[in-house]
């Protein structure tokens, strides 16, 4: 198979392209959700599957989260690899019993004769002006259920490879794409083979020796762009993101804590009962002789998804970030 | 051609051009629930099949009794008994050939047995040593469900799978009245008539979920009815009448398999035990009532044409009860051995490779665990 270069590409194309290689390569891979097909969804994330591979590879399914995925789980019983679109964050809820009672413990309740290949795309996150029930952080309720991986790309490359990683795993696989990362553009090219990211591992995306921040998905950027203005306060940060936050990558979290000697977690979830408050934990328990200051977290607020003309307020942004930074007992140093 | 082209495609049309998409009148279900024994049906069934059914019924009401009897002696942390809906249970599993699906729900062990689970197999989510016991895929057996309904989308996935790799499979899905309240069964037979998928599902009707009786449950005329607003035929049955459950289900099955879509049965029978052996059915029904459901036993019924027509005599009869017995025995011994337990297995299959965190997390319970023997041996 040739590869054509896609420079640069969004992270959108990027994901076309992985389930465009993915059912070219496994004729198991079978597409399903609302809109998926005719329209390509609302993301157009799967804009010519159904001219490519048929209708019946890309389906378009009646209107109904739980019968998405009870039905999903039906044919990866029969041995295909079906990959679900749920439209939006919210919109995901009415599956969540066949998520948590049948996906995620299929293999666990057959001891590993029935496992289900099913990958669960979310679009998910914030920052785009949606109105309600189109911005939820639901990344905690996943991570909360055995059985699950929980995975989220942060770049154009990362969104190609985990995604095929995602669909060639035996395991079910949340997938969460951050909208508002949709458009954006890297330069990225293909490789042939592809590249194939390994779900479970952190990657640092910018050293630095004074603090680290811990962060995936939409708030990645957020984070490098914080990291950059911090130099002016005299901070080196290093960002780490997570990329799957099941399995969890401890080893890489706590090398880079161990350097720095403090850390903020950073995510658009809320804090209470979020993902930071696990994340806190996890490098506490294993970097407090190491730490210089407690382990920080700048999240979204305890409140519902605010409205698109409030949402500003609620995102965790550069300043929220270096005010955390701020805080981690700089004096305390000299 | 795909399932859609093969529909042909819909689109409204605003009035005048307006018609229904499907004529409703088919779709109906009679007024009265299909009987076959008692009358003229029954000459037309196959003398063989009756005695089937008949040997199935009687294996099933004596494994329903023995399980109940295990649930008493701690054998069995709780059993569903099925006794009064064994007509259901067992013709379910006669309607389907070898390399259909059964999707059953936590009441329908005995189907899974009739289709030749192993019968202590079958119960290892009841005694509670792991969920499921049985592989899936040697029987084509779903585990048993007990979230209800939520067995039936699982049916659609996989029959319509079937149909689009180009196999002959049937799936049949096993449901309460009390389930047909759940959401997942509206979306599993709405998706399952869009996709035309080869699938039946069974309503046993046996008048209560758990305490709930069915006028609490539904206001439709019957639960069969529900069928016609999916745009699939609705069948009704005497659910007590064995020959007349598999009729209704093998017309079904071959509907389905010749490409006519899904079909939705109600089979009206009753639940004579209580819901479960922790269940007092005193506070909620009268004896009167339950006697009444035991004068039309499924057992009793088919005994009484086999032996009207001469095809069950006392030796038939009695071999029936002893292959009961012997299954009994076999099953009473073989749950009175203490199962396998092995805590390894709580991380085994969590994940296909475990998780680095469940590793330290299976190390700890291994060193809580050799801490304990050691102090033991002291």
């Amino acid at each position: 198979m040739t590869t054509v270069a896609v420079k640069p590409a969004t992270m959108a194309q990027a994901l076309t392209r992985a389930l465009r290689d993915a059912m070219a390569a496994d004729p198991s891979v079978h597409v399903m959700g609302e809109d998926v097909g005719t329209l390509g969804g609302v993301f157009r994330v799967t804009d010519g599957l159904a001219a490519e591979f048929g209708e019946d590879r890309c389906t378009d399914t009646p209107l109904a989260e739980a019968g998405i995925l009870g039905t999903a789980v039906g044919m990866a019983m029969y041995g295909l690899r079906p990959v679900v679109e749920m439209q939006f964050d919210a919109f995901a809820y009415p599956a969540f019993e066949q998520l948590i009672s049948h996906v995620a413990r299929m293999r666990n309740r057959t001891r590993g004769r029935m496992p289900l290949p099913i990958t669960i795309r979310v679009p998910y996150g914030g920052g785009i002006g949606g109105v309600e029930h189109h911005s939820d952080s639901s990344e905690a309720y996943y991570m909360a259920t055995p059985g699950l991986h929980v995975v989220t790309p942060a770049t154009v490359a990362d969104a190609y490879g985990l995604l095929r990683a995602s669909i060639a795993s035996d395991d079910p696989v949340v997938f969460l794409e951050p909208k508002r990362l949709y458009w954006s553009k890297d330069s990225w090219n293909p490789q042939e083979p592809p590249d194939v990211e390994p779900i479970g591992r952190a990657v640092v995306r910018r050293s630095g020796r004074s603090a680290t921040l811990i962060t995936y998905g939409p708030s990645v950027p957020v984070c490098l762009e914080a990291a950059e203005a911090a130099r002016e306060e005299g901070w080196d940060l290093e960002v780490v993101d997570l990329r799957s936050l099941v399995p969890f990558d401890d080893e890489t979290v706590a090398a880079s804590v161990r350097r720095t000697g403090r850390a903020v977690v950073v995510h658009e979830s809320g804090g209470f009962g979020g993902p930071g408050g696990e994340i806190a934990a996890r490098v506490t328990e294993r970097c407090f002789h190491h730490l210089e200051a407690p382990v920080l977290r700048v999240a979204g607020f305890d409140i519902p998804y605010p409205p698109p003309m409030l949402e500003r307020h609620h995102l965790p942004g550069v300043d929220r970030i270096l005010d955390a930074v701020g805080r981690l007992q700089w004096e305390a140093e000299s | 051609m795909t399932v859609m082209e093969q529909r042909g495609a819909y689109r409204p049309s605003p009035p005048p051009a307006w018609q229904p998409r499907t004529d409703p009148a088919p779709l109906l279900p009679d007024a009265e629930p299909y009987r076959v024994l008692g009358t003229e049906a029954a000459e037309q069934a196959d003398p063989d099949l009756l005695r089937r059914l008949y040997t199935g019924l009687v294996r099933g009401r004596r494994y329903n009794v023995q399980a109940t009897a295990l649930t008493k002696q701690g054998r069995l942390a709780v059993y569903p008994s099925s006794t009064g809906q064994e007509a259901c249970e067992v013709a379910a599993a006669l309607a389907l050939e070898e390399r259909d699906w059964l999707f059953p729900s936590y009441r329908d062990t005995l189907a899974v047995v009739a289709r030749g689970v192993d019968p202590v197999a079958a119960l290892t989510l009841l005694r509670g040593d792991w969920h499921t016991g049985y592989d899936p895929r040697e029987h084509r057996v779903a585990p048993l469900s007990t979230p209800l309904a939520t067995q039936l989308p699982h049916a659609v996935g996989l029959a319509h799978a079937a149909r689009l790799k180009g196999d002959d499979v049937v799936a049949l899905a096993m449901v309460g009245d009390g389930g047909t309240s759940e959401g997942d069964f509206h979306e599993a037979l709405n998706f399952a008539a869009v996709w035309q998928a080869p699938v039946v599902f069974l309503v046993q009707n046996n008048g209560f979920a758990i305490s709930v009786p069915l006028a609490k449950q539904t206001a439709a005329p019957t639960l069969a009815h529900k069928a016609v607003g999916y745009g699939m035929p609705g069948r009704l049955v005497d659910g007590n009448d064995a020959a007349a459950v598999h009729e209704v289900l093998r017309d079904a099955v071959r509907r389905a398999r010749e490409g006519g879509g899904p079909t939705l049965v109600e089979a009206i029978t009753y639940r004579v035990d209580a819901h479960t052996n922790a269940d007092d059915a005193t506070r909620y029904r009268g004896d009167s009532e339950v006697e009444t459901w035991r004068e039309h036993d499924p057992i009793a019924l088919l005994e009484r044409e086999l032996t009207g027509r001469g095809l069950l005599d006392e030796a038939a009869r009695e071999a029936a009860r002893d292959a009961a017995e012997a299954m009994a025995a076999d099953l009473r011994a073989r749950m009175n051995e203490d199962a396998p337990l092995d805590p390894a297995d709580l991380f085994a299959h969590v994940y296909a490779e475990p998780t680095p965190q469940l590793r330290a997390q299976q190390a700890q319970l291994r060193a809580e665990l050799d801490a304990d023997s050691e102090g033991s041996h002291r």
